[in-house]
């Protein structure tokens, strides 16, 4: 395998560099998906039926948690990689080990809140608006359960194989992916919790 | 006993039985006769476990050739009960089972791979690479469409076939309307087939910005690698919709959510809207492909340069674009009101501006070009007249006025496969028997060859042009029968012979291939049209490295200035290549796949779970998995080359 000394670890193969263009490719995809499930909920939005509005369900508390653990952790995941470009593999691990665990923090959170929809009586089923806004919700949630576990392997086999280019191109590819799921994020919490609560 | 009911064919016929039958004997002939010759190992080896994008691609091919027939046998059924007023060959609710199923196999389990086998084997070939970016993603690719496909079609015979029509609108989709699990299946094998089709866009896209040989500028690429990138980089931007329609409508489905419900908020016309969001511009996927091809042909055998290179990326461009800005043709008679549907009038009609732009390119490389007539060449220019026809009646369409009288009709489904059929399938068939020589070493016969796209357009000039007639004095279409008053049983009677004669095109087609494979000669070099791009320039067959040595390239044509110019194409010399290890989990991870499709068309949950699980376990496999690939010796290369070269005499 061709190394070139002169890039960061993770670009320094061709592989590597293909891997990073594709998966950038991929968040355009992921980027449509999201755009696809925004429509759908603007469009059935005020579409309630017999079940609840958004300004009857919506609580603040929990989501300003979930706000916080996750943008948290995308900016921990930067240190990461910033660690990771300086070739410190203790602090790559810590950096990821605490993104991986605000990770769970926010998913804790976003659990305790669709328990307590289903316990108002905003199920899947109460409405169009209800099923949009859980879809939405969903897709974002399982992709983070998603990341919890890649993000895992990947702190596994650093601590086994060190910061090699293939696990620096891994490391890398995911906080892309981590920061993505931060910024569809904020496009939730913009405009469907605060528009829905004002 | 609940649970097996819902196993059953709901409505089964003699002809449902027989193909049980046939399919099921099929299947063990199949099975007995791979064990009786010993090649289950070779199978494993060579082709399941295969990540070679040749490899990959002629299998794409064969399950295309497939599934044409399978759409074909249920075209002439149709055209066989139109065929006569009052006919009770199908009864309505086995007819709607039969246009439906046809037309999902034919847009998506014919048309998609049979491109895709083009985007396999074509593309690293013409930009001069070795494989495609991400190969065992290409296998996994692969792989899921292909199960997606053996979902779809298993429908027939378990459970029942969708019925809701290819474009499965709801409410009609519901479980209140279309009771049976046909629907579940179209709602899970088409999200399987989907997810393959998006990873190869990925791939694609990759390969062509990152792997082109050097020297190949974007606008040094050949005709056909660009129309590939703009339609992969359609695939990536609608596919996602299609996921999430077909998740939203599987919720309904199976979960009772109100999403397309028409209470408690659900909204019906979202689904035509998204459906077509995605639907539109799916359609261009499959045409650009088919332009790219007419492209490298026509420029062949009128050896001559393309004309208007630039004009013709730049067209591509604007298709692509206005592509995902016309959706709401589809219905204009379902109530937006006038300004919408103007502005959607507008810029339907305005597609036909680029289109225009392309067909004159073509004629002006044929102006004054020295044009040799072969099979592949008499498709193209059979193609220019009759796709034109259907894009005019196109422009009609469009006209949201005027399509009040039309929407529905036998004249639509006239003008999309008037434009399906010489634009899609005869490009297919084209660079089919074009690329043939590459693949296999041996060229199609060219005498039957001729005689099969003649009849062929035969067939399909009486078989659907009397439909826009029909069409226009009002037969609907997806209606399994008319009565005798109404006036339409002659012109139904030619459509039938028109289809009949088509599929006795198809049936030479094969005959064709049957013939070449025992008499055409076997000695015809590697460059047997005498072509331009660099798909020529290698041995045939091809060596699994493609070339020995990365060719250098200064021009679109690079390997005809090679021929006549002086130009030198490789440069370098033989080093050792490194090549990505064969692998089975692509093939293991879509059998979860199909298993999981399986258990949620009929609700099975434990099933559901465990193959969720097993899924997320080949993922996991595979993030922990060390594979570096090999390398090919530099003595294994020549060996190789001087073996093709030999061969080549
Ligand atoms: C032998 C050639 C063919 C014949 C005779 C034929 C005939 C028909 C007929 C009779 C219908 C149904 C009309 C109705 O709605 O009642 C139909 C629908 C359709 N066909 Fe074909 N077809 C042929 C080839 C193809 C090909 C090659 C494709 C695609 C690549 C295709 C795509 C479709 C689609 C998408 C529909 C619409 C299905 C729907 O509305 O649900 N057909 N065809
Ligand atoms: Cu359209």
């Amino acid at each position: 395998m061709k190394v070139d000394n002169s890039l960061p670890l993770e670009y320094s193969t061709e592989e590597n560099s293909l891997k990073i263009l594709g998966f950038w490719i991929f968040l355009g995809a992921e980027i449509m998906l999201f755009a696809t499930l925004f429509a759908v909920y603007f469009t059935l939005e005020n579409r309630i039926g017999n079940g609840p509005s958004g300004a009857e369900i919506f609580e603040i508390t929990p989501v300003l948690f979930e706000t916080f653990l996750l943008l948290t952790s995308s900016f921990v995941i930067g240190l990461g990689i910033h660690a990771m470009r300086l070739g410190n593999k203790k602090a790559t691990m810590v950096f990821f080990s605490i993104t991986l665990l605000l990770g769970a923090g926010f998913l804790g959170f976003e659990i305790y809140e669709f328990v307590h929809y289903i316990h108002i009586g905003a199920t899947l089923q109460t409405s169009a608006f209800t099923a949009a806004l859980l879809t939405t919700l969903g897709t974002h949630g399982l992709h983070v359960i998603l990341g919890l576990f890649w993000g895992l392997f990947i702190l596994i086999q650093i601590k086994k194989r060190g910061l090699t280019p293939e696990t620096a191109n891994k490391s890398f590819i995911f906080s892309l992916y981590w920061h993505f799921l931060d910024i569809v994020w904020i496009f939730i919490f913009s405009f469907i919790y605060l528009k829905g609560m004002m | 006993m609940e649970f097996f009911k819902q196993f059953a064919v709901p409505h089964p016929s003699f002809l449902i039985y027989g193909a049980m039958v046939s399919i099921g004997l099929a299947m063990l002939a199949i099975v007995v006769g791979i064990t009786y010759f010993k090649k289950w190992g070779y199978l494993w080896r060579e082709w399941i476990t295969t990540v070679d994008h040749k490899r990959i691609g002629i299998m794409y091919l064969l399950t295309a050739l497939l599934m044409l027939f399978r759409g074909g046998v249920d075209a002439i059924m149709m055209r066989y009960q139109l065929s006569m007023p009052e006919n009770t060959f199908l009864d309505s609710q086995h007819y709607n089972e039969v246009f439906t199923t046809h037309g999902i196999v034919m847009i998506l389990f014919m048309a998609m791979p049979f491109i895709t086998f083009f985007f396999n084997y074509l593309i690293p070939l013409q930009i001069g690479a070795r494989d495609v970016a991400f190969p065992r993603l290409n296998a996994l690719s692969f792989w899921l469409f292909f199960m997606g496909m053996g979902l779809f079609n298993l429908s027939f015979i378990i459970g029942g076939s969708p019925d809701a029509g290819w474009t499965s609108y709801f409410p009609l989709a519901n479980n209140e309307f279309s009771p049976t699990v046909g629907t579940n299946y179209y709602m899970i094998a088409i999200q399987i087939a989907g997810i393959g089709t998006l990873i190869s866009g990925i791939n694609f896209i990759t390969t062509i910005l990152k792997m082109r040989a050097p020297g190949m500028s974007l606008m040094k690429m050949p005709m056909f690698t660009w129309s590939a990138f703009i339609a992969n980089v359609i695939v990536v931007f609608a596919f996602p919709v299609l996921t999430v329609l077909l998740a939203m409508g599987t919720m309904d489905r199976l979960f009772g959510t109100n999403f397309f419900t028409t209470d408690n908020g659900g909204m019906d016309m979202l689904w035509a809207n998204l459906f077509w969001v995605w639907g539109h511009p799916e359609v261009y996927i499959l045409i650009l492909p088919a332009f790219g091809l007419y492209s490298e042909i026509i420029s062949t055998f009128a050896r001559r340069n393309l004309y208007g290179y630039k004009s013709m990326v730049a067209s591509m461009v604007v298709i692509s674009v206005f592509s995902f800005i016309v959706w709401t043709h589809h219905f204009f008679t379902m109530g937006q009101g006038a300004l919408t549907n103007s502005i959607f009038s507008i810029t339907t009609m305005a597609i036909a501006i680029p289109t225009g732009v392309k067909i004159f390119n073509w004629l002006f490389t044929l102006w004054k070009g020295k044009i040799v007539f072969t099979t592949p060449m008499l498709y193209s220019v059979l193609f220019i007249p009759l796709f034109t026809l259907g894009g005019v009646t196109g422009v009609m369409l469009a006209m949201s006025a005027a399509d009040y009288q039309y929407h529905n009709t036998m004249f639509l489904v006239a003008h999309f496969h008037n434009v399906i059929i010489p634009g899609v399938v005869y490009a297919m068939i084209a660079g089919l028997t074009f690329y043939w020589p590459k693949m296999f070493g041996f060229m199609l016969n060219e005498r039957i060859g001729k005689w099969t796209a003649w009849i062929m357009s035969i067939g399909f000039l009486l078989s659907f042009m009397p439909m826009y007639i029909t069409g226009l004095d009002g037969q609907a279409r997806r209606m399994s029968t008319y009565s005798e008053a109404a006036g339409f049983s002659m012109l139904n009677m030619v459509s039938f012979v028109g289809a009949g004669i088509m599929a006795i095109s198809f049936v030479l087609l094969v005959y064709n291939i049957y013939y070449s494979i025992r008499y055409a000669s076997r000695d015809i070099g590697s460059d047997p049209w005498d072509a331009r791009s660099l798909e020529w320039a290698t041995h045939t067959p091809v060596p699994e490295y493609n070339f020995a040595v990365i060719p250098e390239v200064a021009s679109t044509q690079a390997f005809w200035d090679t021929k006549k110019n002086g130009h030198e194409l490789f440069k370098g010399k033989i080093e050792k290549i490194h090549m990505p290890n064969n692998s089975g989990w692509p093939f293991i991870m879509a059998c979860f796949f199909f298993v999981f499709g399986f258990a949620m068309v009929f609700s099975i949950w434990p099933v559901v779970i465990v193959t969720l699980i097993g899924i997320l376990v080949c993922m996991a496999y595979r993030s922990f998995e060390k594979d570096h690939g090999r390398y090919i010796s530099v003595k294994e290369i020549e060996e190789t080359e001087a073996k093709l070269r030999g061969a080549k005499k």
